[in-house]
């Protein structure tokens, strides 16, 4: 790691900088003198806006993940990563609004595990809550860790500094303000993300030769690369089989295993995003926050994956020589590039977005487009950190360690479970660097243990009949589907171990992204099909028990009192109607 | 209502906007005819341009900030779902 730097930036872009963090503590401190009980600190008192809850939602998951990550993807597999969007998260976004969100507010649960033991019973509860809270600290880590080595690479900052500086910073704004003060940063980082990514799209395709220009060239690169001509340019063209497409998936596979079970299971479950929802003001506006989030999400491929597609597209002038486009071949053993089993080279995607701001932007705007980067890192790691808090005190220590203490005692344990949260993420982050496996160990287990949750939500609101146990069993079973599946298949070209194959292949996927969407169907159907058997001999509970909280025995949210043009249904047809097109325009 | 207990979230974003408007759009008034800088932009002085739609927009938000505040809660108040 103690190559030069990439680049080096001048004082006015460090002048950028430090404005930023003033603002983002300055929200803080605005805040500081209205966070009075557990309800302000963890729920914002239940009194925001669906604009600004609306935003926080995609602000949330706006982490390294999606800048980095879906810059990455866009520079691997062209503009068919915006499945992710157009058949992924907004379908799903669409659904919680208008169908979960009732029973998520309507409930009052002051949490998504708090749902699970109000529908289901506390084993339910803690197994979801126990999982979440580790997956939160985990992907905070890595989101800290990824964000000290692209800093140390591009502008040869110290590792240590840039996580203790960005950990300390998060931990304030949220310590004075709790989660009023993380969602007013997010909207602030939604903005700030907007900005700082969309003058980057516009000079990438101006130095390209438009969207046609780098259609041509991507279709070079698409041809060399044995594929058809269009398969970095089209979303849906080349689906038929999965040979045919740059995800080598086929559509059955991407439409039931990331379409459906996985960001159905993400957005519609993750207390993460839901966590917005509930800071809402009334019903109408928390079912309006996923629905509004929807409209900028929709637009989100064009800022996040365009960049990695012109960085792939754009030729370097001077570079190394041994990359594609801007980006550069990862780093193997022997210091020379890394090859793969077939002896290609292998592309350090994850730096396709960093390469390009740092290709096209002169100082100044360059210190705004860094800005824009550490924003995304500290808003993905703010939102786990509020959602741990929340989940600890209300889920774990309310219900296992000290029940029926004093509101106050409540709002003290959520100060320091965000001190501990955001100690532990830091730690991860340690962690992450010193075992690189260890991390993708643990991201495989959570994409296991996340994979079912869509289908005990679904029973659990939709069928009245699904017991406790029911679902505790089919999340367990369905979690054990899930890694049964993976050990006994292997993407093409990979040796058994972390990628699969672990039992013996039976199978081979084309890709991984296919295997990875096949575990998740496995997961969600093994879910399906023990809940309901275990239900069905299993006690039920009384159904007046169940109102508020399942379909059937809850009264609809009334929106005939609204104007047609702000209900969430024509909201929701709109949002679909948009989607629908987009995916026609880049067929 | 746009927010809890007495901050306007579109202060912050306004000012923020805004003093960084304001900071971009001076830099590329101090830097404008320096080819080499803005070889990377194509040629663009994209501070000065970016720098005018921050300030815009920053103004924009510290303006309805500011009528959120003298008309107090603006429209009706939610009706209530059962």
């Amino acid at each position: 790691m103690d190559s030069a730097p990439v680049t080096q930036i001048a004082t006015i872009d460090y002048v950028v900088m430090a404005i930023y963090f003033v603002a983002v503590l300055g929200v803080g401190f605005g805040l500081r003198r209205v966070m009075k009980t557990s309800t302000d600190f963890f729920l914002s008192g239940r009194s925001l806006p669906p604009w600004v809850t609306g935003l926080a939602f995609i602000s949330a998951n706006l982490g390294a993940q999606e800048v980095i990550g879906m810059g990455a993807s866009g520079a691997k597999y062209g503009i068919a990563t915006s499945h992710f969007y157009w058949i992924g998260a907004i379908p799903a976004m669409v659904f919680v609004g208008l169908f979960m969100m009732p029973f998520y507010y309507g409930s009052r649960a002051r949490s998504v595990p708090e749902y699970l033991k109000l529908r289901f019973d506390e084993k339910t509860r803690t197994l979801n809550a126990a999982t979440f809270a580790v997956m939160t600290i985990f992907s905070s880590g890595i989101s800290l860790y990824a964000m000290g080595k692209l800093f140390h690479l591009l502008l040869g900052w110290s590792f240590d500094v840039s996580i203790v500086v960005s950990a300390a910073i998060v931990l304030s704004y949220i310590l004075l303000g709790g989660l009023t003060s993380a969602i007013y940063n997010e909207v602030l980082q939604f903005f700030l993300i907007a900005f700082g990514f969309a003058p980057l799209v516009w000079l990438g395709l101006k130095s390209t030769g438009g969207w046609g220009g780098l259609s041509a060239r991507l279709s070079e690169i698409a041809v060399a690369r044995g594929m058809p001509s269009g398969a970095y340019t089209n979303t849906w063209q080349g689906m038929g089989s999965a040979a045919t497409n740059s995800i080598g998936v086929e559509w059955f596979g991407l439409v039931m295993g990331l379409g459906f079970v996985l960001s159905f299971g993400y957005w519609c479950t993750d207390f993460l995003v839901v966590q917005r929802a509930m800071a809402a003001d009334s019903m109408t506006a928390a079912r309006r926050t996923p629905l509004i989030a929807a409209i900028p999400k929709m637009f989100f491929p064009f800022l996040v994956i365009l960049p990695g597609m012109i960085a792939l597209a754009l030729s370097a002038s001077g570079g190394s020589g041994t990359g594609q486009g801007l980006i550069p071949a990862k780093v193997g053993p022997g210091g020379g590039p890394l090859l793969d089993a077939a002896g290609r080279i292998v592309l350090d995607y994850d730096l396709a977005t960093p390469m390009l701001l740092v290709h096209l932007f002169p100082s100044g705007m360059l210190g705004l487009g860094l800005t824009a980067l550490l924003a995304s890192f500290m808003s993905g790691m703010a939102g786990n950190v509020t959602a741990f808090n929340t989940v600890w005190t209300y889920d774990l220590y309310q219900s296992h360690i000290r029940k029926g203490a004093s509101d106050e005692h409540y709002l003290w344990m959520g100060r320091a479970a965000t001190v501990g949260g955001i100690a532990l993420s830091v730690a991860a982050a340690y962690v992450a660097g010193a075992f690189n496996n260890i991390m993708d160990l643990l991201q495989l287990v959570f994409a296991f243990v996340n994979a079912p949750l869509f289908a005990t939500f679904a029973l659990g609101m939709f069928w009245k009949r699904s017991t406790g146990h029911g679902a505790f069993t089919g999340l367990l079973s369905g979690t054990i589907g899930a890694a049964i599946h993976h050990g006994l298949t292997l993407p093409a070209g990979a040796q058994p171990g972390i990628k699969g194959g672990y039992f013996g292949a039976l199978h081979t996927y084309p890709s991984e992204l296919a295997q990875t969407f096949w575990t998740a169907i496995v997961a969600w159907l093994t879910c399906t099909v023990v809940t309901i058997i275990v239900s069905l001999v299993t006690r039920p509970r009384p159904e007046s028990e169940l109102g508020g909280l399942v379909y059937s025995l809850t009264p609809r949210p009334s929106d005939a009192a609204l104007p047609w043009l702000h209900r969430p249904l024509t909201l929701g047809i709109v949002v679909l109607v948009l989607t629908a097109a987009l995916n026609m325009v880049f067929f | 209502m746009s927010g809890a207990g007495g901050l306007d979230v579109r202060l912050p974003i306004g000012g923020l906007f805004s003093v960084l408007g304001v900071l971009l759009v001076g830099y590329g008034v101090a830097t404008r005819g320096d080819a080499e800088k803005y070889a990377r932009s194509l040629q663009v002085n994209i501070n000065l341009w970016w720098g005018v739609a921050m300030l815009a927009f920053g103004v924009f938000m510290l303006v309805m900030a500011r009528r959120g505040r003298v008309m107090g809660p603006g429209g009706p108040p939610p009706p209530p779902i059962s």
